[in-house]
């Protein structure tokens, strides 16, 4: 497969704290990493290990203390909450460990939610959701609601709802996590054809061995540091 | 469009505690529109009476009388269109119960000075040339199933005895809001019966309760008010003259305080309902923290989030609120026929109904205030760790 020399993420001593109580506890320390454009990356690493807040922070729903974040050639670290807002929805999609969908619209209507904050019709938007939907074999579902769906079919509506607005990157938080070993493969496979056929960034955290092993490239993190053995 | 699907279905996913919490509203706002009406019943009296109209009494207290011979005194003054009077009779038809006032008053000149009462001009001569005669108003008509012609026997309180009246006019009001709860007769019944029954009592007999004056300047109201008072200064009967609303104000002066606590109760209730409702939109935010969360990650703004809790809380504030002014109407009805004449005017007023709906829009803006800014400026990633 054909990749691209440039990064699409470049971070440079990146770090982040959390305050508990009067303690202020370090959760990533000088991380300096640059992600190429169209690669399948893996963040793995034990628990606490800071794999989550990082994902967080290339998706721009948290703010580091120092450092820099470079997405598309864009400092995000420099956009106020409502530009990085603007931002998220034009250049991320989401896929959560638990599928993080709204019980009360249809699996249309989820994936449907990235669109409304956009200028397209609603026959566009039809058509894209209706293709998205077609894309991770959930065609025959688009009228049930999340509740009327397995684990595996809700996290392909996820996925689904992840790339309908075309995002630069996606970021996937334990995707497999939530899922027997069948459907984590079916998962896996739609998020390789997302990366192969429609050149999309994906980032992902996983504990998981075998689901790293799809991706491309592996980052793994210690006690808020990225592991340099790899 | 998307928006308001989102609030409905958020709306309808609890329906047991968003039809409680509803049910809750429904309750409070019929109680608080009765409560109104309760209020506004009070002050019917002051609120019908007229700007033209003075009523004068005995300077020391209404309990004491004023001398007949005073209308003819009265009438001699600049200004003053036409003067009639009345007596307070406090009789008992049938049981106590069955409360409505009755007054003995001067039948050629009563109904010329309360000209809001209507009676077909056939009838009130009856009425004039019966001396047994009465006239009822609409609501004792209907309440007690009277018409013309039949015969009313009052138990008297004051006067004692059985009084057996016959019914020659019934009135109607010339508004809704116009007493249609009272009884009158002829003066002169009352005053030559006390004559027959306390022989030679010259300090029963020819006295009147108050004199009612229509004035043709209402702008001269209190200047004429002191000329007849000045008129009877040092007499027998001092004289006290004000509006017939300052009248009608001072006998609900009387009970203010049960007003003010059914005022402080209406609002009580509304303020206990708010609460009821801030608890349901906080339980209702907590548990979305995640969803909400979720959103803000794709992009969508504080402000759609809080909307979406706003939404909600207005969408279940007005459903009770609607079906609830809805229901106002046959509840205050039957309150109604069950105090009987208690009130002579009592009806769901418009603006009883206007504050209903600005009590609606408070409960559901004041519910959904906490919940929602705490919601919008929740951060996202602690949202997405509470997993719903």
């Amino acid at each position: 497969m054909e990749k691209f020399s440039e990064s699409i993420i470049h971070i440079k001593h990146l770090s982040k704290s959390y305050r508990r109580g009067e303690q202020i506890v370090p959760v990533l320390t000088d991380i300096t990493f640059d992600i190429p454009t169209g690669e399948f990356v893996a963040l793995m690493g034990p628990s606490g290990s800071g794999k989550s807040t990082l994902l967080n922070l290339i998706a721009g729903i948290d703010t580091p203390d120092s450092g820099i974040l470079e997405v598309g050639g864009e400092n995000i670290t420099l956009l106020s909450e409502r530009e990085l807002a603007d931002w998220r929805a034009a250049n991320v999609g989401f896929i959560f460990q638990f599928y993080n969908l709204m019980p009360v619209l249809t699996a249309f209507e989820n994936v449907e939610l990235p669109l409304l904050l956009t200028r397209l019709s609603f026959k566009d938007r039809q058509e894209r959701v209706e293709l998205a939907l077609e894309m991770v074999g959930l065609s025959d579902r688009m009228e049930h609601y999340p509740s009327e769906l397995s684990g595996g079919q809700q996290q392909r509506v996820a996925i689904a709802r992840s790339f309908i607005s075309d995002p630069v990157i996606l970021v996937a938080d334990e995707p497999t996590g939530d899922l027997d070993r069948k459907s984590a493969e079916e998962i896996l496979a739609i998020l390789d054809r997302l990366n192969k056929e429609m050149e999309k960034t994906i980032i992902m955290v996983t504990h998981d061995p075998h689901a790293a092993q799809t991706a491309h490239l592996t980052r793994h993190l210690e006690k808020g540091e990225l592991d340099v053995r790899n | 469009m998307h928006f308001l699907k989102l609030i409905l279905r958020n709306t309808l996913r609890h329906k047991l505690r968003t039809g409680l919490t509803i049910l809750g509203i429904i309750v409070a706002i019929v109680a608080f529109g009765l409560l109104r009406t309760v209020v506004d019943a009070w002050y019917s009296g002051a609120e019908g009476s007229s700007e033209t109209r003075l009523i004068t009494r005995n300077a020391i207290s209404l309990v004491f009388h004023l001398p007949i011979k005073y209308q003819d005194k009265i009438k001699k003054i600049q200004g003053v269109a036409e003067v009639t009077h009345a007596s307070w009779f406090g009789g008992i038809y049938i049981t106590e119960k069955n409360f409505f006032p009755q007054f003995a008053i001067d039948s050629k000149t009563y109904f010329n000075v309360y000209s809001e009462y209507i009676i077909p001009p056939k009838d009130l001569t009856a009425f004039i040339n019966d001396q047994k005669g009465c006239v009822i108003g609409r609501k004792i008509a209907d309440i007690y199933n009277l018409k013309v012609g039949d015969t009313l026997p009052i138990r008297g309180t004051i006067y004692p005895g059985i009084w057996k009246f016959t019914i020659r006019a019934i009135y109607d009001g010339i508004e809704t809001k116009t007493d249609t709860s009272q009884f009158f007769f002829h003066w002169n019944y009352l005053n030559e019966s006390k004559k027959r029954v306390i022989a030679r009592s010259a300090n029963t007999t020819d006295w009147v309760g108050v004199y009612a004056i229509n004035i043709s300047e209402p702008n001269r109201a209190s200047e004429i008010s002191n000329e007849i008072d000045k008129l009877f200064k040092d007499s027998l009967a001092e004289t006290h003259t004000e509006t017939e609303k300052a009248f009608q104000l001072g006998f609900v002066s009387m009970t203010e305080a049960i007003v003010v606590a059914i005022r402080i109760v209406s609002y009580l209730v509304i303020l206990i309902i708010l609460a009821v409702m801030a608890n349901t939109m906080a339980m209702t935010a907590r548990e979305r923290t995640s969803e909400y969360a979720t959103l803000k990650a794709l992009g969508f703004s504080h402000g759609f989030i809080a909307g979406l809790i706003y939404g909600e809380s207005l969408v279940i504030a007005s459903l009770g609120t609607l079906i609830g002014i809805l229901l106002t109407f046959p509840v205050a009805s039957m309150f109604n026929a069950k105090v009987g004449t208690l009130f002579p005017v009592f009806g769901v007023s418009l603006e009883t109904i206007y504050m209903q709906i600005i009590a609606a829009i408070l409960i559901g803006i004041s519910a959904a205030f906490l919940p929602a800014s705490r919601s919008a400026q929740a951060s996202i990633v602690e949202g997405l760790r509470n997993i719903g």
